[in-house]
């Protein structure tokens, strides 16, 4: 199921709906990357409240979309990680040590809008 | 106790049904929720790796007891592909072939509370987890 992109002035916003497939969240590496470039958007929120596991593969490819629009000049804000996912998430070994994260939309739009991300 | 649900393992989208009816099936047994998202994520590393070097397989979920009679459920994940020559190497953090991040054997293995894994070049790949329901 493909993931809805919103733009909301210089930022986009990806909402995860439903569980993702791998073949999803490739997609989703793709369209972001292309509506980045489309909007010349400098920040991008991916939620991920709907999301009830990230495993290694949707955990490295958020990263990975982290790291591709960086070099673009937009920044990344994961926001929405469920307490227990990021339980299973330490468990598992993944650390998002280079990657924004944010308790929740409204938090991750007012740390794009503040512009200090690292 | 009902028979295992088995589900055929070919595609990435077979990898979510593998983890939701496990899940369901933790919840029917009242498991912790962070629990849940534990057996959920291993599963989706074990079946993840059915299709990423067998292209095919299995998972079978069913409901196991222990000595004291305390259901957990058990999955276990089969595959007919190249086997593992190395599992001490596969079980290690970090160590992959197949272009990942090399957390999903040994993260699944911390995820669940037995694990146990059956390869042989050549003879494919069985692994069989279990996530009791109650905490000892």
């Amino acid at each position: 199921m493909a993931v809805p992109i919103l733009k909301q002035g210089p930022f986009l916003i990806a909402s995860i709906q439903s569980a993702l497939t791998d073949t999803d969240v490739l997609q989703l590496r793709d369209d972001v990357m292309a509506q980045v470039t489309r909007h010349r958007s400098r920040g991008i929120i991916v939620d991920v409240t709907a999301l009830d596991v990230m495993d290694s593969f949707v955990s490295r490819s958020l990263r990975s979309i982290a790291m591709m629009t960086r070099l673009r000049g937009a920044e990344t804000v994961i926001v929405g990680i469920q307490p227990e996912v990021a339980f299973a998430m330490v468990q598992l070994g993944m650390s998002f040590e280079d990657v924004q994260t944010a308790l929740d939309l409204e938090e991750g739009l007012a740390l794009l809008q503040a512009g200090d991300l690292g | 106790m009902a028979e295992a649900q088995r589900i055929a393992i070919a595609s990435d989208a077979d990898v979510v049904t593998a983890r939701q009816r496990a899940r369901t099936l933790a919840i029917e047994l009242e498991m912790a929720s962070t629990d849940q998202t534990l057996l959920a994520t291993a599963i989706s590393e074990i079946a993840r790796n059915i299709t990423t070097y067998a292209s095919h397989g299995e998972v079978l979920i069913d409901v196991v007891r222990d000595a004291l009679g305390r259901p957990g459920v058990r999955v276990v994940a089969r595959d007919e592909g190249p086997g593992i020559e190395d599992v001490e190497r596969a079980l290690t953090d970090g160590f992959t072939t197949g272009g990942g991040l090399g957390l999903g054997l040994p993260g699944a293995r911390r995820l669940v509370d037995e694990f146990a894994i059956d390869t042989a070049p050549g003879r494919g790949t069985t692994v069989t987890l279990i996530k009791w329901a109650q905490r000892v």
